[in-house]
């Protein structure tokens, strides 16, 4: 068997090392990087993403960072994240209290995304979900405090459907109401024009991550008079006739009228005066009637 | 003989001979290049005459061709996701290109980190600064690996986190932010930390293109290598400097074509060489060359 001469296997040893080095730097600087990019994936709750976004993942394995959506939209409502920027790096996303998104009906930016991370199954700008509004803070709104105001329920694009005004009566004064906006999340967009154009030093209308901002019922739970309508019968046993130790004749009815007379006869009411006892006997028979 | 060299700069040998201008032909035309794209993904913003936009990661030019960066849509096929079309195209096109230019003409006539670690290099040879720290040129490839698997374990494009290449070309279009660090870090690396350490020895998007134009049809030939006088010359501003040697001081029969994909076909070698040993040329000039002397010798 031929012995390597001594040059090969000195050259030989220094390729392996060279290659265990990179390697090992490789594999040391991927270890860090992986553990850095597990924090990029929160995205700051004031940072919207542009219409079309599902999840912040598959966002983040799509989007390539062109900016061809930013470039496509006419408001400059959208950025790209710079370097020092808590959004993913290169990223598109808007401040709603900045810019909101003026929801254009053909979607340029999605147009413009050419990787598909902006859903291009996306083609009613109504059906965008890039947050949800929330009055976060009614301390503040001086919808609150009595004060008219419906900003953002005036400049909602989705007015009446996204945010609606819910008449309450007013406390403190006795005698007025109060208007109060409700948002609803079945057809807010997230667009962020109420954020925008909340009159607040700093808005008590704020658009957040949905996922931040809704609850979510326990899937087992079953609203009765809802499946009762599905049903179109209650779906529980029945409840137990009442039975009521009642004087002679006399009947109660449980769910409506309450006691009925047995002598009121068809025309109720008519015979009747004012201060009249409602039973027409005397209370010796009356207390009589039920010990036969 | 060595001795003579240390006073002397680099190529100047070529520039008393051919004149400076010729001596720097290549890197001429590479800086117009790099510069030249780089207004055009400019001049839209700055004055709203969009040629192309976007960015280098993925534009679209005169809103109908798209590009995409190969590199950078292959991560996002390493995450599992199915990309639309467009972005297909965009990679295909250019992907096709440097099949064709040669796979790391990306790096010394696109990419704008280049000028400034041609810059910190020429600060190094300027300043005679030494230093023996080097990253090991299989670095890159080993950072490939990483990207691409911390893609597909991730789901996400974790490389775009920190690609100080993309980011630093992003934010020369779409405004700075603090990416002017990376080129400041970048910069101190190959000045003073290890020569030609980012674009040589670390950068995976290097690696990918390398690997890219491993075959690819224009490539530097040392065809006239009777003629080299020893002066080492090309060697010394080569940025991959390995790459020279087989081609130029190989055995008689060996071919004269740098055929190594990390070749960046920056023309460096043929700007510096006094005796015009080098020049560029489509890769089967002497395969061919060298069949038909077989077929002489037979």
């Amino acid at each position: 068997m031929s012995i390597p001469g001594k040059k090969t296997l000195q050259s030989r040893r220094r390729f392996l090392e060279n290659i265990s080095r990179a390697a090992g730097g490789a594999a040391l600087f991927g270890i860090g990087l992986g553990l850095y990019s597990q924090q990029s994936k929160s995205l700051p709750s004031e940072a919207i993403r542009p219409p079309g976004v599902v999840n912040e993942t598959d966002f983040l394995s799509a989007c390539v960072r062109c900016g061809l959506c930013v470039r496509d939209c006419p408001y400059d409502t959208l950025k790209l994240s710079k370097l020092g920027e808590q959004v993913a790096l290169g990223t598109p996303y808007f401040d709603a209290r900045d810019i909101p998104c003026e929801m254009c009906e053909d979607i340029p930016c999605v147009k413009a995304c050419p990787t598909g991370a902006l859903d291009p199954e996306l083609t009613n700008i109504d059906d965008a979900r890039m947050g949800l509004a929330v009055l976060i803070d009614q301390e503040a709104c001086i919808a609150f405090q009595g004060l008219r105001c419906e900003v953002c329920y005036n400049v909602c694009p989705v007015r009446d459907k996204a945010i609606s005004i819910n008449r309450l009566h007013n406390n403190r004064t006795g005698k007025h109401a109060l208007f109060i906006p409700v948002v609803h999340s079945s057809d807010c967009t997230g667009c962020g024009k109420c954020e925008h154009a909340c009159i607040l030093e700093e808005a008590a209308i704020k658009v957040l991550p949905v996922k931040l901002a809704k609850g979510e019922l326990g899937h087992h739970y079953r609203l009765g008079w809802e499946e009762k309508q599905k049903a179109g019968k209650s779906l529980v046993t029945p409840d137990i006739e009442h039975k009521y130790n009642l004087p002679e004749g006399v009947q109660y009815d449980y769910e409506g009228k309450g006691l009925i007379q047995p002598d009121s006869g068809s025309s109720t009411g008519s015979q009747r005066q004012p201060g009249d006892s409602p039973f027409n006997e005397s209370a010796l028979d009356r207390l009589n009637k039920g010990r036969l | 003989m060595v001795v003579k060299k240390i006073n002397k700069i680099i190529g100047q040998d070529a520039i008393e001979k051919k004149g400076w201008l010729q001596a720097h032909k290549w890197l001429l035309l590479r800086r117009f290049s790099q510069l030249s794209i780089l207004f055009l993904f400019l001049s839209g913003p700055l004055f709203g005459i969009w040629i192309i936009k976007g960015n280098m990661s993925s534009s679209l030019t005169l809103d109908v061709i798209p590009l995409t960066d190969p590199f950078v849509f292959l991560q996002t096929l390493f995450t599992g996701y199915i990309p639309e079309l467009t972005v297909v195209t965009g990679a295909v096109i250019v992907s096709l290109f440097y099949f064709i230019v040669g796979g790391r003409v990306y790096c010394s006539w696109v990419c704008p980190v280049n000028i400034v670690t041609d810059a910190a290099d020429w600060l190094r040879r300027v300043l005679k600064i030494k230093t023996s720290l080097s990253f090991s040129r299989m670095g890159r490839y080993g950072l490939l690996t990483v990207s691409l698997v911390l893609a597909s374990i991730t789901g996400m494009l974790v490389w775009e986190l920190v690609n100080p290449v993309t980011m630093i070309q992003r934010e020369l279009v779409f405004g700075m932010g603090l990416s002017w660090l990376f080129i400041v870090a970048i910069f101190i690396l190959d000045a003073f930390i290890s020569r030609r350490a980012w674009c040589s020895h670390l950068c995976p998007m290097g690696a990918f293109y390398s690997s890219l134009g491993q075959f690819s049809l224009i490539k530097v030939n040392a065809q006239n290598r009777a003629a080299c006088n020893d002066c080492m010359d090309c060697f010394a501003v080569c940025p991959e400097p390995q790459v020279i040697k087989s081609a130029l001081k190989g055995s008689a029969d060996s071919s004269p074509v740098i055929n190594s994909g990390n070749c960046t076909n920056c023309g460096r070698c043929i700007d510096v060489c006094a005796e015009d040993v080098f020049t560029i040329k489509h890769r089967f000039v002497n395969s061919n060359l060298l069949t038909s002397q077989h077929e002489v010798h037979l």
